[in-house]
């Protein structure tokens, strides 16, 4: 086999891990190339400080797909949990909470009737994302075209959504397209309970809970089943780089070379089909085939160039929604803080921030107006409290995602970054009041620096809004959402596009069945 | 309809008109005009770039109100259903949908789940541009231009026709009442009986179908057959009692959005007001105006609305119907409809007070002055409505001018509710025909229409209701 017969996968995330690791295993010579020095995109587990490891972007483990975990043999590979099944525990500023699990909710205030309403609501949501999840295993469908898998695949989701029967069906196509707001106005009374259950409507996403589409990204939240029930949540033991690890060593085994360290500066074309790479350094890399992990975005205008491409696709690109909206928040302490009203053992889950719903509406109000929140919503986990691998003995790591915080701030992220900081650090001492005497040093990442450190356009961690207009065979872009693009032999594998976001591996895994289809001549 | 109850017989006379105009704060405007060069001039006055957006988006838009047309006139298939006509109708919708091109059709999913900012920041730069065509996204619903599904609004707003001329605008000549009147003279000519202050008061039930309704001053009518024109909530949770209805089925409609966001002024005039941005005499003026120059100021005029309040900058809608139809005002006088949104169907929780209702008039009529220097000197007479008075006047729960919010989950076949978009009530005889059924609400008759196909069928009568409009 000589190198013109290779497939170079652009970039190491855990999608372009997961897709060479599928196209190695079937016998295909891959290459791997990977900026940074070490695989794993924004799926990584970095040292902020010295001493001081945390999981750098995303930090919850809900999505990972049960087979390409056992296809790939994650867990001989190096996979552990650290923690499975969190409970959400929603913090009030008065020293209120309630504790949510799953379907179960308990704490002061929390009527019978909202007990029995979630156990209803987790049910339907729960079958609705398996839906999802079902259609996350195959490329999307293409409307219009008639070719048989396609209508056998069109005919398998009329079929999957004629078995949720009729009244199951007809709620999902009536919330479906919607807002959460609503739909948690319609099922409960707790304002805490609500503002909490909303948060998986907004996370990570340009949306307020009465934005429609906040019910598809709850879906998608817990479309995932990686331990436990459907839609619970891990910490992995090493932060979320041992899940990339694990991915990097599976792809090793299977035969894929990974080269870390080696940007690519450009995608190299002969005619309308592909060549090769060539890399910053000078080096060219000859491929019959090149799969990008980077956004469609970066993959199109920065690596390819505008003007290979017809103006319309370029129009199409030009207008993916991708700004990010949500920071990172990262603090080493020199202790475990106490939060107010919560015992020992319950720090260690996931703290949310989301009092009632209009306060999260409020919050994304601002971001609307290109300003950060005020008054942020927070997504927290301490880490260190189930993983002593990511700080010394008794001193802890704090991870939280905090909204909103626009890619397009008005003012400049250069000359906001701190004074927003001093915020959230405020905000989060009402809910720790000893938190800031703890603070042995911070880190906050804004969009922008997501963007600079792990190359994502706007800094938006799912490359792209999840929206009824954004999703499916809309992914990234009509044209190019079966991960194939207009060029010849290039292909796309990241969260960029069909299913999305979240560390799942879906869209790479799909994309080598698409780059294996195609034959040699891919 | 308008041909086929030969509205024109019975004295409804529609004039065209065209134009609008958005004024902004810094005395420019933005005028929209009928001749496609004229406008194409007038858009490159503020963006080169967005006069030839400006073809495309027209394309686009007008492509979409063909798609959506011959849908108005059908009744929607349950999805749920194995009878052979929903299953042929589901078909025949899959069909219609199919045969489109694939770019089509990724075109049309885009635009019934977009927001108007997101759909129009794909053709446009200038602000300007955008806050006057942004305008129709959100009026008559509680969504700001921010949020998704307002492109969906503007296409409800666009597809209507002025007698085959899609897209138009047109005065009934006398005001809105003149096509009520002709629609009744329709109707008594056909033998029908019309009974006014006969308010309703209840609809009567027994042995799971209905049998009369009494009215409110005591008077009994029999009926096998019952046909609302009121919305579900009025229909359902005042006119019926809750013991005859299935609990899940109360749920539903308590469930039903259907939320005040528009208030009204009508104004009598003792002279034309001047609108320096325009310039006296311009012919703009015989449409609408608007007075908006940005995204970020519509999208907070809604956030007034989610806080519990009107806007104080709010998105206006006027017209001067006068300079059109003199018959409506003494010579000389004018009369000003000033349709505002938002207008939320409670302060803060609270109802509408007058203070609260005089304070919501003087905002829009300070939005109003801010751009005409002498409109206030020329006020005889104004009538301000909130959505408190639109309920208690016309009937409308929380004077939602749509009987309904056109979101997703009510439209189509989830229009009004999952399950009961086919015309037909939860019990037999009862049937509903208001703008709280497909395809939704405006001046367009559509739902009764359909409405009356479906009674009919059921009556095993002939079909007199047109079916499916032929645009070409």
């Amino acid at each position: 086999m000589t190198d013109a017969d290779q497939v170079v996968v652009i970039g190491g995330g855990h999608n372009g891990l997961v897709c060479a690791a599928y196209l190695a295993k079937a016998g295909r010579t891959v290459t791997l190339l990977e900026a940074a020095d070490t695989v794993g995109g924004a799926a990584v587990t970095r040292e902020f400080a010295p001493g001081f490891k945390v999981s750098a972007c995303a930090h919850v483990l809900n999505l990972l797909d049960a087979e390409i975990r056992s296809e790939l043999a994650l867990d001989a590979n190096g996979l552990e949990f650290a923690r499975v099944s969190l409970q959400t525990i929603a913090l009030a500023d008065d020293g209120n909470h309630l504790s949510i699990s799953g379907a179960a909710v308990s704490g002061d205030g929390v009527s019978e009737a909202d007990q029995s309403a979630l156990v209803e609501y987790r049910r339907r949501m729960e079958r609705f994302a398996q839906l999802l999840s079902r259609l996350h295993k195959r490329p999307p469908p293409r409307p219009g075209v008639n070719n048989s898998g396609n209508l056998v695949d069109l005919a398998r989701l009329g079929l999957d959504l004629r078995r949720l029967g009729k009244t199951d069906m007809r709620e999902f196509l009536r919330i479906a397209g919607i807002n959460i707001y609503d739909v948690l106005e319609e099922n409960f009374e707790h304002p805490l309970l609500k503002g909490a259950l909303s948060l998986d409507g907004v996370l990570g996403a340009h949306l307020g809970p009465r934005s429609n589409n906040s019910v598809l990204n709850a879906l998608y939240r817990i479309s995932g089943r990686v331990s436990g029930g459907q839609g619970s949540l891990a910490i992995p033991r090493g932060g979320m780089g041992a899940v990339t690890s694990a991915l990097g060593v599976a792809a090793e085994r299977n035969g894929v070379s990974i080269r870390t360290s080696s940007r690519v500066k450009c995608i190299q074309l002969d005619g309308d089909r592909v060549r090769g790479v060539e890399l910053d350094n000078g080096e060219q890399i000859a491929a019959a085939a090149i799969v990008s992990n980077a956004d469609p975005k970066a993959t199109f205008f920065g690596l390819l160039g505008a003007r290979h491409l017809e103006a319309e696709f370029v129009r199409r690109i030009d207008n993916i929604r991708m700004r990010g909206n949500a920071a990172k928040l990262h603090l080493a302490l020199d202790s475990l803080p106490e939060f107010t009203g919560l015992a020992n053992d319950q720090v260690g889950e996931r703290l949310v921030i989301a009092p009632d719903m209009a306060y999260v509406e409020r919050a994304f109000d601002h971001s609307k107006y290109g300003r950060y929140s005020t008054e942020p919503v927070f997504e927290i986990t301490i880490p260190s409290i189930h993983d002593d691998s990511l700080a010394s003995s008794g001193q802890h790591v704090l991870s939280a995602v905090v909204q909103y915080a626009p890619y397009a701030l008005k003012e400049g992220w250069d000359s906001a970054r701190q004074a927003f900081l001093s915020q959230i650090i405020e905000v989060l001492a009402r809910y720790a009041p000893n938190l800031r005497q703890h603070i042995v040093a911070s880190e906050l990442l804004t969009p922008v620096d997501i963007e600079r450190e792990f190359g994502i356009t706007g800094g938006h961690w799912h490359h792209g809004e999840y929206a009824l207009d954004q999703a499916l065979m809309l992914r990234p872009v009509p044209g190019a959402a079966q991960y194939t693009t207009p060029i010849n032999g290039l292909f796309l594998c990241g969260a960029g596009c069909h299913p999305g976001g979240g560390v799942m591996g879906n869209a790479g895994r799909n994309a080598a069945a698409v780059v294996l289809g195609q034959g040699r001549a891919a | 309809i308008y041909r086929a109850l030969d509205l024109a017989k019975h004295g409804l006379q529609i004039v065209p008109y065209g134009g609008s105009a958005t004024m902004a704060r810094n005395g420019d405007f933005l005028g929209s005009y009928i001749d496609p060069e004229v406008q194409r001039r007038e858009i490159a006055r503020h963006s080169v770039r967005d006069a030839d957006a400006n073809l495309r988006f027209d394309t686009d838009v007008m492509r979409q109100c063909r798609i959506l047309r011959p849908f108005l006139m059908r009744t929607p298939p349950d999805p749920t259903s194995f009878k052979p006509r929903d299953l042929l109708e589901l078909l025949h919708v899959g069909k219609e949908f199919w045969k489109l091109s694939e770019d089509v059709i990724y075109e049309t999913i885009r635009f019934y789940t977009m927001s108007i900012a997101d759909y129009l920041d794909e053709y446009f730069e200038s602000e300007l541009v955008k806050a006057h065509y942004a305008g129709p996204g959100i009026i008559g619903t509680a969504l700001g231009v921010q949020s998704p599904g307002t492109a969906y609004v503007l296409l409800h707003h666009a597809m209507g026709e002025v007698d085959g001329s899609m897209g138009a605008w047109g005065f009934a000549r006398g005001g809105m009442g003149a096509i009520a009147d002709a629609m009744a003279g329709a109707f008594q000519k056909y033998g029908g009986e019309i009974k006014t202050d006969a308010g309703v008061n209840q609809i009567v039930v027994k042995g799971g179908k209905v049998t009369g309704v009494a009215l409110e001053n005591g008077d009994e009518y029999r009926a096998d057959t019952i046909v609302s024109n009121l919305d579900p909530k009025r229909t359902f949770l005042k006119l019926m009692d809750e013991k005859d209805l299935k609990p899940s089925f109360v749920k539903q409609v308590r469930n039903f959005k259907i939320r005040g966001s528009s208030g009204k002024l009508n104004i009598a005039l003792d002279g034309l007001p001047e609108f320096p941005a325009l310039g006296k005499g311009n012919p703009l003026m015989y449409g609408d105006m608007h007075f908006m120059d940005s995204i970020e100021r519509l999208e907070l005029a809604y956030d007034d609305w989610k806080n519990g309040t009107w806007s104080h900058d709010p998105y206006v809608d006027m017209l001067i119907p006068t300079l059109t139809d003199p018959t409506m005002a003494p010579p000389g006088k004018h009369y000003m409809s000033v349709f505002v949104q938002y207008a939320p169907p409670y302060i803060n929780g609270r109802d509408w007070t007058n203070e609260d209702r005089d304070a919501f008039g003087r905002d829009v009529i300070d939005q109003i002055a801010n751009y005409s220097p002498n409109f206030k000197s020329l006020i005889l007479d104004a009538e301000v409505r909130t959505p408190r008075e639109i309920e208690d006047e016309i009937g409308l729960t929380e004077g939602n001018i749509f009987q309904g919010e056109l979101t997703l989950d009510q439209l189509f076949f989830n229009r009004p509710i999952p399950g009961y978009a086919q015309f037909r009530g939860p019990l037999r005889g009862l049937y509903m025909c208001g703008s709280a059924t497909h395809p939704g609400g405006g001046v367009m008759a559509a739902p009764g229409a359909n409405a009356a196909r479906e009674l009919l069928r059921d009556l095993r009568r002939a079909n007199t209701v047109p079916e499916a409009w032929s645009d070409d």
